[in-house]
């Protein structure tokens, strides 16, 4: 099981109060409106944003009392919204930038760039990128570290229609090899139903509907 | 006048490589600390500035001279002063030219953002592998308009190297103090042809900062 709590006020008028519980395999969505709390939730997960609460990840303790483990020793597969990729390397060199510090893992890199389409863009800048090449280049790039559970945040945003359809078909492929827990945060519930085996509602900070 | 334009460039150079070293720890702590004394650490390192030159030669002065309690730590390492030495001048040029190297350097780091650093974190690099290979390269501009702007602002410097150096001819004399001793002894020739070449320098130098500035400011977007 993955169990989390995190609270703690993040704005005048926001305050964070969620807990959950789900099993730590599959594909869990975060839906809710803009401002619901949604990146607040994944930011804490990753370690990213320390607020008060805990957080289990199967055996792994990664927040409890006294414990914080750093960002850093998580192996989270982070795809922010928006820009994913560091701007002063190549597509290539974002990629092994993320495998230099990964442990062993089943994610091989030749299989990873052929599935994501980036064999030709391996040696091109993230700022020459289309928004759905920089997305891909993101998620090859979160899958390469090896992580233990991955974390997307609104991964089609950038994407105009054709691109969101094939981008789609190609992540719920990836999540079904995986075989390691993802959050994805969303609004769209079509798109929580379509990848997710299971969804978090959050409105206002608090967990609405599981 | 060899020797004039060779203690001139080398301590210029010098200047430039330990000011880098010392401004970039400061740089980075100005850009990301939350710490309300931040702004006033920011105020001291901008003091040069706006500070006369013989302000910041005549503290450094004392502070080099023979009385001073900073030199009577270096005693036992048979160091009494370092007024009117080639150390002492690196010294007071390291303070003149301070702001220099700390301000296009903080302005650099807070260009880096959250965001990349976020990236490597979860990427499993540790704070100072982050610094080192995400905020370093990309504030790289940063580090091209401080080192120029150092080594010409220390070339250009006139009233602290004349306070702590003193003007010594083969150990202290740069070019701006040896303007000023032949314009003294009414020998304008000499003078003219150094002012001619050190305004010639400076434009160089400032055409060359906006040309990578320009450059290099469409790889970072």
């Amino acid at each position: 099981m993955i169990d989390a709590v995190f609270h703690g006020r993040l704005g005048r008028d926001f305050t964070l109060d969620v807990a959950f519980a789900v099993p730590s395999s599959g594909v869990t969505a975060l839906l809710g409106e803009s401002g619901s709390g949604k990146t607040s939730v994944l930011r804490a997960i990753a370690g990213l944003d320390r607020r008060a609460g805990a957080l289990t990840i199967a055996d792994e303790v990664w927040q409890g009392a006294g414990v914080f483990v750093p960002p850093h020793y998580r192996r989270v597969g982070y795809v922010p919204q928006g820009d994913g990729l560091l701007a002063h390397l190549t597509v290539g060199g974002n990629l092994d930038y993320a495998a230099r510090r990964a442990g062993a893992g089943g994610f091989d890199r030749g299989d990873i760039v052929a599935r994501t389409g980036l064999a030709p863009l391996l040696d091109r800048k993230p700022a020459t990128l289309s928004g759905g090449e920089a997305q891909r280049a993101s998620v090859a790039r979160a899958l390469l570290g090896q992580p233990r559970l991955l974390l997307m945040d609104e991964p089609l945003s950038a994407l105009d229609t054709a691109a969101r359809g094939s981008m789609l078909d190609l992540l719920d492929a990836l999540f079904a090899d995986a075989g390691i827990p993802v959050f994805y945060v969303t609004h769209d519930a079509d798109e929580a139903a379509r990848l997710a085996a299971r969804t978090i509602r959050l409105d206002r900070g608090r967990v609405v509907a599981v | 006048m060899n020797l004039v334009i060779a203690t001139t460039i080398e301590l210029a150079l010098v200047t430039t490589v330990l000011l880098l070293l010392l401004a970039t720890p400061l740089a980075w702590w100005l850009a990301r600390s939350r710490s309300a004394w931040k702004e006033v650490a920011g105020a001291v390192s901008a003091l040069p500035l706006v500070l006369p030159p013989t302000v910041i030669g005549f503290y450094v002065l004392v502070a080099l001279g023979p009385a001073s309690p900073l030199m009577a730590l270096l005693h036992p390492f048979g160091i009494r002063s370092l007024a009117f030495t080639f150390t002492g001048l690196v010294i007071g040029s390291i303070f003149y030219s301070l702001p220099f190297a700390v301000q296009p350097l903080r302005t650099a780091f807070e260009g880096v953002g959250d965001r990349p650093l976020d990236l490597a974190a979860t990427m499993g690099r540790g704070p100072f592998d982050r610094f080192i290979t995400v905020a370093l390269p990309l504030a790289r501009r940063g580090f091209v308009s401080a080192g120029i702007l150092v080594f010409a602002h220390t070339i250009g410097e006139f009233g602290v190297v004349l306070m702590i150096g003193g003007a010594i001819p083969g150990r202290t004399e740069v070019l701006s103090t040896r303007i000023y001793s032949l314009v003294e002894s009414l020998q304008f020739g000499t003078a003219h042809v150094i002012a001619a070449g050190l305004t010639l320098f400076a434009f160089v130098t400032l055409l060359g900062l906006l040309l990578v500035e320009r450059r290099l400011g469409g790889v970072r977007s």
